[in-house]
Order: structure tokens, then C-alpha cells, then sequence
């Protein structure tokens, strides 16, 4: 919403200043966006006379002039035709910003003459285009300020432009009187009564108006105008363009001007019919559904039914409260126009508007809500205005509908107003802002204004007057802990795990990206996601079209953007939700790494080694114990497509998933672009089962003090056999004395295949066997031995390696 | 046979010319080994007279002291020399590389977010969540945003596809964390005090805008919390998060449908050559958006409005990091930008804490 101060001064008696009346605006509520001062721009200029022009000795075009300035004489070379002996001008000395052309100036030297300064042309000054010659001013003393000679000729080339944002509900801000009214109750000056005078019909209305019974409980309450013959539609006068130029608007004619001032004012749009071009009565009715209407704004919108609309004779003339038609528009040969002023249902209009994608300042103030009170007063208003600026002679009103009920009261209750701010406003204080602000007081119970649609209970009435006593004035007031004493913790289980996947990863040398939680549905869908049910139907680009069904995607194209920026080594993890649905609880965490490129950069220690799945594995185990997860598990191949189906593991208790690692399918990476191969990790955290115990006590530790014994066997198994196979069989051999079994090597490839036959590898484990009572004998340990082997070769169906 | 100076004179040489501990070794064999020549002629004093053995014991058993004595000595020095000799050839070029090892980093908009919960959880709040698909009655009618309240357009809102037959309103995704607020009500009533910081959406994509950003909602409802606590616990808020010595904060009055009255809240602040500088200077920044509970939202989550009252504010997570940090360009943070990453992101032992201090 722009204004200017002196159209906000037609509303309000203040001798505030600009800043002063800015700070309360924002502190009200009506937040300052910009203000755009003329005067400040021109401050530095003075008036100045011209005394003596002269040739310039080397210049055709030039004029040497001595100029009398509030600093005595001084010598200004000038090139406009009109510098001449005698004539008031507007002088920039040297020193001075000239915004027109954009310049400081100092002293010059033109053609070898010195020139102390300048004298303006109205487009330097940013005044108007006007620039055939300097500006000759008909009065002013020398030394005079130009902003003090403009300010008391030429006002509204000083008025200062003030733009504030309207916050939804303050649909009474969107004129400036409602914009008066909240600083006359703050206290900066007084608000002018508004003298309704209704204008008298010297005819009966030729043209008649009617609510359609479909839209008058509703959409359309109360439709009235009348119509003004013998109007002349010229150009609207020079104060009245002033203004709309100032806030941005173009004139058009004087009664476009009209209804765009009343808008803006009153916040009372109106409409203009040219009456010449309206062949019978007016309909308002909703529209069927298969029309077009030619709007003002030169475009054709096809309505759907239901839409209101105004409806001549000879079809559709106008949206209602949104556009009107071109074919009845005023022109400048309009002589008799019907002037339209409506009070529209808030709901339908924003419907309509949003439907056809129409913004236009009525639809705006419409939807808001304007006061439905001020239908007819508005209507006797702007007939005057017309009046005045058009001639021509008003007929009688004519109307259909009535006023709607918006009579309504909330109790007042000033020591719950203290309560909720927590500022001292005494009672009378709330009472009287509420009056200043047009509410009316019976009792303790408040009737809001007809201007305020927004207020619906007593919490408004808390908020207005907070509002108005200022909020700037709070003063901050402890707020005790819940409990005295050390504060207790406050994360749940899976908080605390989310914050510990986090640093763990980090710690890992992961670094963590937030990536967008949607993604383009290619991507999805070779993640199992894609589906309808997360599609967003209103995607922002085409890359963003459904929720993520993991955090793969995402990484991994951002490793794609990495790479092309010449960033091959990459670990980059992400903690954060995943859609397995489109309803709310359809949602899960997810701590997912990737590793690509190498392990570390060529050094002399032959660091630069490929990344492999075993980096991933370690760092998912590692991952599993931060977060609590049971030492023992099993690994499956049980891995979702998206992984290498050789290279790639679930790590699991039961059939319950815990972890995913392994190399990400290289089908994956040529869809996503991305040179490979990549390592990935994902869990769950949720599929980690909690500890059962809350205590921080740990079990007692159990030294053992007899010395351990570790014995080595090599096995000869097919090549396929899992190390897993051959470990769990060693560990199930004596469940008491067998602390560990680890794999220390393998023989795999061509050179193995060669001795021990195709198909066939050979793995090394060592096994850690502890006594707990006594000391083993070496039968005892040959024992244990045997049946390792035993337990090993029939699990594996391998041979104990010779 | 010699006198026993000769004898010691003759061995101390040998000791003192042995190069290397073989030499040395012979000579204390041929000295004092089982057929060495001192240890022949202690056997000799058994066949001393008694006054006689007594003196030449003594004088024997000081010979082979002194030996012995130079024999250790010599072999001291001797390994003296051959680990000096050692130390002298092993040399490293020490200024090569060391092993590398990768750095993690954790993303700013995580630190903040652990930065916030320090804070907040030593005033009482705990940390709530919510889904990031919403009901639009979560999203807006339990706020207070009727379904054509021009609010509803504000919000620029993503809308989840529906299946045709399916006739509920389409699912949103949360255009701000403020639902939060309303299942952390209807879960646990009053007394509350939650923040809920998380991903919310909003269809805007330009210079500072991303279709995605995080937010964090605060919510305490109680008996007689006032708007002045409101103001207390933001200002403490400001101060330990910006970490410095005070801030002072102005309610501006404004407009949101959940909370009444409502307050936009702006932070004194300078700057000078880019540099934000938090508490001092005669500029304003808008921080965040706060105010009153509306007493139609706490009924909307099952909360008796003239039992409890309490504040709500919302604030951008991903701004006051920009703030704090000088991190200038939002879309930037969803970028991962490796370079971007390690520059802005955090180890992962700066875990912010109270007693240490949020930053490093």
C-alpha cells in the first residue's frame, strides 16, 4: 500500500514529520517497506539569479555567466538557449549530487573557461522529462532553498512517498484513511471527519439492477450505482495524477482516476460502466461456464460456472469486484456513465481471482474485505467527485440487496489484557484506544467497526490495543525453569541417536550435506519411490516432482555436481527423512554415506587406493556400535536392487535389517551420470533395537588370568563360500573356551586356483582360545583343534589347507 | 709371571683397544673367565698360607673389580658408539606427507540446530517433531488459517498429489514448523515448553529463496506466561547464540492468525564494511515472527484457553545461521559443494555446549 503525506494530511491534522509518523506506522503493525523523499534528494539546492550571459569566447553554444548565489558571485559556464540576464534558476555548486545525471560536481573548466557550479534543467533535477532549458523559476529570492520554493508551489513535487506492508488482516489499512485512523489513535495528531453528503437524483436510474437469488444470501449482499449524464471523460486534474503518479498508478481519464483514488483512499473500488455501451438492466449472476470476457487488461478469460459476473443484455459486461469488460469501458467519449459501487463476498472473489489468475487492486481489497457499511456513502461520495471533475447530472440511486449484519461484541477484560502482554495499560487507556480505533463500548462488551472484519474475539480486542499502547515499550520478563536445579535432559532415545549418527559420520570423515527433500521422479523411481502418492502436484521445477524414497538419490547426484567440478574423492553423508508414502506418519529417518574416488590423495605411502566395500562395511560397523546396536549380527545378501548384487551385504539381527553397505549398482550411476564405482552405507536408526536396560552401570569386567592361546588354520573352500560360514563354525566348536575367531587372510585368483584347483580359494583363520581355571594342556588344545577342523571342512564342505 | 700391576696394566689396555664387543668379549675371557688368568690365580689362594691368602685374596678381588669395572664401562661406550653410529645413518625426510586422513564436517544448518537445543533446553524446552507431509488441518485450520483465508496464499504451499475417489483435501508439505506445535499440545497438553526445528517447504526459488528451508518453532504454555517472557527468553536466546555480551530486541507489532497479539521482532545491529555485528549500531534486523498463542489454537489442540496461555515464535534456522556464521548465499546450504562443506561445516567434536561455549 503506497501514500503520500500530504494525501495521508487530507485525513489527518499532525504536526508530525515523516520519520516520526514512519516509526509508529511500523511499530502499529503497519510495517514501513520504503519511503521515497523528493525533498531530501533536492536539499542541496538553492535559487539563484542570473546577473550577465556572455559568448563564450571559444564555443559557440556556450554562455559564460556571472550568477548572484547566497555565496556572492560566482562564474557558471551554461549551455542551455535560455540562460539569459535576469531569469531565476536553480543552482547545484560544486560539491552537490545531481540525480538526474547522476554526477557530483566540482569546480570544471569548460573550453578554458572555470565554472563554479550549475544551473538545472527539470530533468536533472528529476522533476519531469523537461529538459530544452534550464528552469526559470517565476518567484524566489536568491539563497532561498529550491525543496522550501517547491513546497509551497509545487507541493506534490516534495511529497514524500510512503510504501507499507499490509499484513492480512487489516483490510481497513488498504485506504488511507484507515491508515490516519490508526495514528490519530496512537496519539500523532487527529483524524478529520469525513462529511458523507448524499447527492440528490435529478432523474429516476434508466437502468436497473438485479441480484441473482443464487448468489444474494452470499456472494453479492448489496449492488447499487446510478448513472451521471453529460459527463466529459477528459484528463483527470493535475492533483489527482499527481497522486496516482505517486504511488505508482498511470492516469488514464478523469473517471478511471476516480474509481482508482476512491480505491486507494477509502478503500472503496468502484467500478465505471460507459452507460452508451450497456443495452438494457444489469444482471449479477454466476456465470455458466462456457463464457469469455474481453477485461480491461486486454485479455480474454474463459469463465468457469459459478464465477460472478455483471450481465447486460447483451451478455457479460464485467468479474465482479475483480476486472471489468473492455466493451463497456469508459473512453474518452464517454458522456454517460453508470458508476458501480458493490460490497462482494471475500471468499468468492479470491476464488475467482485465483482461478483466473487476475491481481488487480479490487480483487485485492475485495478478498481482504472492504466495508460493507460504506457501500452508499462511498457511492454519494464518488458521484460527487464525478460531479465535480465530469459535469453532467446524477440520476436517482439504484440498488438490489441490503447492507449484511455485521454487528458482533467480545467482552473486554483489561486485567487479562496485563496478563497476556505483560504490560501495565490501564483500563481507561484500553477503552479509549478502542473507541479512537471506531469500536464501540457498552458496558465491558465491544462492537469492532464495520471496517474490521478481522475482528473475531477478545483476543483482538488484546491485540489492538496492545498494539496501539506500542509494543516497543515491553520490557522482558524472566521465565523461571520448569524446575529449580540442574536441568534435566531433554532428548528422546532416537534424538539423541540422530545427533550421534551425525557426529559419528563426521568423525567417520564424512561430510554432511542437506539435500532437497524432493527429487525429479526418474531418480525415484530407481529407488523404489516415484509413485503418485508422493508426486507433489504444484512442483516448483521438474526436477523436484516427488518426496525422496531415500537419501541415495539426493547424494549421489550430488557427488554428480561434485565430480563436475573436478571433485573426484568424495565421502558425503546425510541425515534426514525419507517417503515411503504420501500420509504423515509414511516418513522415516535415514543415515546414508557414499565414498568414491580414492582413499586419500598420491602420496609417497601409496595412500591412493580405490575406495572399496570394505570402507563401508568398517564404517557401518562403526556406525552400528556409536548407536548401540549388538556386537554379534549377521551379513546377508539380502540388498535391494539399487546395490552391486556380488558386492553388497545387509548387515542384520534375524531377519531384521540394520545396515545396508556395498558398491551402488553401476546401472544406478550411468542413470545419474556419475562416474563410479561408489560406495554406499545406509541404516535406520529406528530398526536398532534399545538397549533393554537404563542403567549407566556397566557389567563387571572379567580379567581372565590365564594366558590365552591362539592357533591358525588354513582352509581350502569353493570360492563362493562365505568367510562367514567358516567363522561361525569355528565359534560353535567349544561355545566356552573359544573367545574369538577372525579371518587373518585369504588366498583367492589365478595363483590359488592354480594349487588347489579350480573354483577354489583358501581362507585363514586365527582362533583365540582362553582358559578361564586352569591352564591347557596341549592335549587339550590338539582336542579343541580337531574340532574346529571337524566343525569348519563339514560346514563349508572345504579341507583343512595342507 | 707378572707382577700384578703388569697384569692390570696389560688388561686395562686390552679393554681400552677392543673395537667392538667380541674383542671385548675375549678379553674378559681370558681374564676373568672360568680359565682366565685372574680366575687362575684366585684358585691359587687355596694353597696360600692363611696370612699370606688374606692379603693376595684381597689384592686379587680388586683386580678383578677394577677389570670387570673397565669391562662394562668399555662395553657401555662401545654400545654408546654403535647406537650413535646407528642414529647417524637412519634419517627421514620428515617433512614428506603424513598419512592421510579424511576430515568430516557437519552441515551448519545440523550445528545450529544442536546450538539451539543447548540453549533451549536449559530454559525447560524440550525438542518435539513432526511429519514433514501435513494434514492441511495441521498445517493451517488448527492454526487458525481457514481454508480461504488469504494467509493460506502467502504460503506458496507444495500440494501432494491425491488419488481420484480419494475426496480428503490434498496433504501439504509443512509450510512452516508451527503444526508442531499442535500435535506436541495434543500429545502431552499443558504445561509445555518445546522447540521443534525441522525442514519446512515453500514454492519460492530465487536469489535468497529455496523451495526448501528449516525452521524452528517454539512453544510455552503455562498458567500466566506473558509476552514479557516472551521477550526475556528471546533476548537470552539472541545473547547466547550471537555469544555476546548483550543484544537488545524490539516487538514490533504485526499479523499471524496463530498467535494474537503478534509481534515481529527485530534485532539492534551494525553494519560496517559487510560485517554484522550483533548488540550494537543503530540498525534494525527482522529475526523472527512471535507472539501469543491464539486461544483458538490452543482450543484446536484440546488446550483450555482460559486455563493456560503462553508464546509461540518462529524463526528461520538456515538465516540465523547466515547471520552468525557470514554465510552469504542460502542456496548454497542444499548445494553440497564439497568445497562449501569443509569451508562452513563444523568438526565433529564442536559440539556446542553451555559450559564450553556454542562456538570454537
Amino acid at each position: 500500500m503506497k501514500f503520500t503525506l500530504s494525501w495521508l494530511k487530507d485525513h489527518f491534522d499532525t504536526d508530525a514529520g515523516v520519520d516520526r509518523i514512519a516509526e509508529a506506522l511500523t511499530d502499529l503493525g503497519l510495517e514501513v517497506e520504503e519511503i521515497t523523499n523528493p525533498a531530501a534528494r533536492l536539499a542541496p539546492f538553492t535559487i539563484a539569479q542570473v546577473i550577465q550571459a556572455e559568448q563564450h569566447p571559444d564555443a559557440d553554444r556556450l554562455r559564460v555567466c556571472r550568477v548572484l548565489t547566497d555565496e556572492g558571485e560566482k562564474q557558471i559556464v551554461c549551455g542551455a538557449p535560455n540562460a539569459r540576464a535576469g531569469i531565476t534558476v536553480v543552482l547545484a555548486k560544486p560539491g552537490d549530487y545531481v540525480p538526474g545525471i547522476d554526477t557530483t560536481l566540482g569546480v570544471g573548466r569548460i573550453r578554458g573557461v572555470e565554472s563554479h557550479g550549475m544551473m538545472c534543467s527539470e530533468r536533472e533535477l528529476e522533476l519531469s522529462e523537461e529538459h530544452d532549458g534550464i528552469i526559470e523559476l517565476p518567484s524566489g529570492h536568491v539563497g532561498q532553498r529550491f525543496v522550501d520554493w517547491l513546497a509551497d508551489h509545487r507541493p506534490e513535487a516534495v511529497d514524500p512517498m510512503i510504501h507499507i506492508k499490509i499484513t492480512p488482516n487489516r483490510p481497513d489499512a488498504l485506504g488511507v484513511r484507515g491508515i490516519a485512523r490508526d495514528l490519530a489513535a496512537r496519539g500523532l495528531g487527529r483524524l478529520k471527519p469525513l462529511e458523507v453528503t448524499p447527492v440528490p437524483g435529478g432523474f429516476p436510474c434508466p437502468i436497473g439492477v438485479t441480484i441473482d437469488p443464487a448468489l444474494k444470501a452470499r456472494g453479492c449482499p448489496l449492488f447499487a450505482g446510478r448513472l451521471i449524464r453529460g459527463v466529459t471523460n477528459g484528463p483527470s486534474p493535475d492533483w489527482l495524477q499527481a497522486r496516482l503518479r505517486a504511488i505508482g498508478l498511470r492516469p488514464i481519464s478523469a473517471l478511471v482516476d476516480i474509481t482508482n483514488f476512491f480505491t486507494f483512499d477509502l478503500n472503496r473500488p468502484l467500478h465505471v460502466f460507459d452507460a452508451g455501451r450497456v443495452k438494457g438492466d444489469l444482471r449479477i449472476h454466476p456465470a455458466a461456464g462456457d463464457e469469455q470476457l474481453l477485461a480491461l487488461d486486454g485479455r480474454s478469460y474463459g469463465l468457469r460456472a459459478g464465477m460472478m459476473v455483471i450481465s447486460d443484455d447483451q451478455g457479460i459486461e464485467s468479474l465482479a469486484g475483480i476486472m471489468g469488460g473492455e466493451l463497456s469501458g469508459c473512453t474518452e467519449a464517454t458522456t454517460d456513465v453508470f458508476l458501480e459501487s458493490a460490497y462482494w463476498d471475500p471468499i468468492t472473489i479470491a476464488a475467482t481471482g485465483r482461478a483466473l489468475r487476475i491481481n488487480s487492486d479490487a480483487r485485492y481489497r475485495f478478498e481482504r474485505g472492504v466495508d460493507p457499511a460504506f457501500t452508499l456513502p462511498g457511492l454519494e461520495l464518488a458521484t460527487q467527485m464525478v460531479l465535480d471533475l465530469c459535469g453532467g447530472e446524477a440520476s436517482e440511486v439504484v440498488s438490489d440487496g441490503a447492507v449484511p449484519e455485521t454487528a458482533r461484541a467480545y467482552r473486554l477484560d483489561p486485567a487479562r489484557v496485563v496478563r497476556l502482554v505483560g504490560m501495565d495499560i490501564p483500563a481507561e487507556t484500553q477503552r479509549a484506544t478502542l473507541e479512537a480505533l471506531g469500536f464501540t463500548l457498552a458496558g465491558d462488551m465491544a462492537s469492532p467497526p464495520s471496517w474490521r472484519p478481522d475482528i473475531l474475539g477478545e483476543a483482538d480486542l488484546v491485540e489492538e490495543v496492545a498494539r496501539i499502547a506500542s509494543l516497543t515499550r515491553l520490557q522482558g520478563r524472566p521465565l523461571a525453569r520448569p524446575q529449580p536445579g540442574v536441568p534435566r535432559p531433554i532428548l528422546t532415545a532416537a534424538q539423541t541417536r540422530e545427533r550421534v549418527a551425525r557426529r559419528t559420520l563426521a568423525g567417520l570423515g564424512y561430510n554432511e550435506c542437506v539435500t532437497y527433500s524432493f527429487i525429479d521422479q526418474a531418480a525415484a523411481q530407481l529407488f523404489g519411490g516415484g509413485a503418485d502418492a508422493v508426486r507433489i502436484d504444484n512442483p516448483i521445477s521438474s526436477e523436484m516432482t516427488h518426496l525422496r524414497p531415500d537419501l541415495l538419490p539426493g547424494l549421489l547426484r550430488a557427488a554428480a555436481r561434485n565430480q563436475a567440478r573436478g571433485q573426484a574423492d568424495l565421502a558425503l553423508f546425510e541425515v534426514g527423512p525419507v517417503f515411503h508414502g504420501g500420509e504423515p506418519e509414511e516418513q522415516a529417518l535415514q543415515a546414508t554415506a557414499i565414498l568414491t574416488g580414492s582413499a586419500g590423495p598420491r602420496d609417497p605411502w601409496g595412500s591412493r587406493r580405490a575406495v572399496d566395500v570394505f570402507d563401508v562395511k568398517a564404517d557401518a560397523e562403526a556406525l552400528l556400535a556409536a548407536l548401540g546396536a549388538p556386537a554379534r549380527s549377521q551379513i546377508t545378501r539380502k540388498v535391494p536392487g539399487w546395490f552391486h548384487p556380488g558386492r553388497s551385504g545387509a548387515i542384520g539381527l534375524g531377519t531384521n535389517a540394520l545396515a545396508l553397505f556395498g558398491e551402488v549398482h553401476p546401472a544406478i550411476l550411468r542413470a545419474l551420470d556419475l562416474r563410479g564405482p561408489v560406495m554406499a552405507l545406509t541404516i535406520r536408526p529406528e530398526a536398532i533395537p534399545q538397549p533393554r536396560t537404563k542403567s549407566p552401570a556397566r557389567p563387571a569386567l572379567k580379567l581372565a588370568d590365564l594366558q590365552a592361546v591362539d592357533r591358525d588354520f588354513a582352509f581350502v573352500v569353493d570360492a563362493r563360500v562365505d568367510a562367514q560360514t567358516a567363522v561361525a563354525a569355528a565359534l560353535g566348536a567349544d561355545k566356552a573356551l573359544i573367545e574369538q575367531v577372525r579371518v587373518f587372510d585369504q588366498f583367492t585368483g589365478d595363483k590359488a586356483e592354480a594349487q588347489m584347483g579350480a573354483g577354489r580359494k583358501s581362507i585363514a583363520l586365527t582362533v583365540r582360545l582362553q582358559p578361564t581355571d586352569r591352564t591347557l594342556t596341549e592335549a587339550e588344545i590338539e582336542a579343541v583343534s580337531a574340532k574346529i577342523v571337524d566343525k569348519v571342512t563339514r560346514a563349508t564342505g572345504g579341507t583343512l589347507r595342507g | 709371571m707378572d707382577t700384578l700391576d703388569t697384569l692390570k696394566a696389560r688388561y686395562l689396555a686390552a679393554v681400552a683397544a677392543a673395537a667392538d664387543e667380541s674383542a671385548l668379549e675375549e678379553v674378559r675371557v681370558a681374564a676373568l673367565g672360568k680359565k682366565g688368568e685372574i680366575s687362575a690365580l684366585m684358585a691359587g689362594l687355596g694353597k696360600m698360607a692363611p696370612e699370606e691368602r688374606k692379603a693376595a685374596g684381597a689384592a686379587f678381588n680388586a683386580l678383578k673389580d677394577e677389570i670387570d669395572a673397565a669391562l662394562r664401562a668399555r662395553r657401555a661406550a662401545l654400545a654408546d658408539a654403535a647406537l650413535e653410529e646407528r642414529l647417524r645413518s637412519e634419517w627421514l625426510d620428515v617433512t614428506l606427507p603424513g598419512r592421510p586422513r579424511r576430515q568430516g564436517t557437519i552441515h551448519p544448518v545440523s550445528q545450529v540446530m544442536d546450538e539451539l537445543t543447548a540453549i533451549f533446553a536449559d530454559m525447560g524446552f524440550a525438542v518435539a517433531e513432526g511429519p514433514q507431509v501435513e494434514s492441511d488441518w495441521f498445517n493451517f485450520d488448527a492454526l487458525n488459517i481457514p481454508p480461504e483465508h488469504p494467509a493460506r496464499q502467502e504460503h506458496d504451499t507444495f500440494f501432494l498429489h491425491r488419488a481420484p475417489g480419494d475426496n480428503r483435501p490434498p496433504h501439504v508439505l509443512r509450510t512452516h514448523t508451527s503444526p508442531v506445535q499442535i500435535r506436541a499440545m495434543m500429545g502431552q497438553g499443558a504445561p509445555i515448553r518445546v522447540i521443534a526445528p525441522g525442514r519446512v517447504y515453500r514454492m519460492d526459488m530465487d536469489q535468497t529463496h529455496t523451495p526448501m528451508f528449516h525452521q524452528v518453532e517454539g512453544l510455552a504454555i503455562d498458567r500466566d506466561i506473558s509476552m514479557a517472557n516472551l521477550k526475556w527468553v528471546l533476548e537470552e536466546f539472541c545473547r547466547a547464540f550471537f555469544e555476546v555480551p548483550s543484544v537488545e530486541l524490539r516487538f514490533r507489532a504485526s499479523h499471524f492468525p496463530f498467535t494474537e497479539p503478534s509481534a515481529e521482532v527485530d534485532i539492534r545491529c551494525s553494519w560496517q564494511g559487510g560485517q554484522l555485528k550483533i548488540g550494537e549500531g543503530d540498525k534494525w534486523m527482522e529475526i523472527l515472527g512471535s507472539g501469543m498463542v491464539h486461544p483458538r489454537v490452543l482450543a484446536a489442540a484440546g488446550v483450555d484457553p482460559d486455563q493456560w496461555q503462553g508464546f509461540a515464535f518462529g524463526m528461520g534456522i538456515d538465516r540465523i545461521a547466515m547471520l552468525k556464521y557470514g554465510i552469504p548465499d542460502l542456496r548454497a546450504f542444499f548445494d553440497s559443494d564439497l568445497r562449501w562443506l569443509r569451508h562452513y561445516g563444523f568438526a565433529a567434536l564442536d559440539m556446542p555446549d553451555l559450559a564450553g561455549g556454542l562456538s570454537r
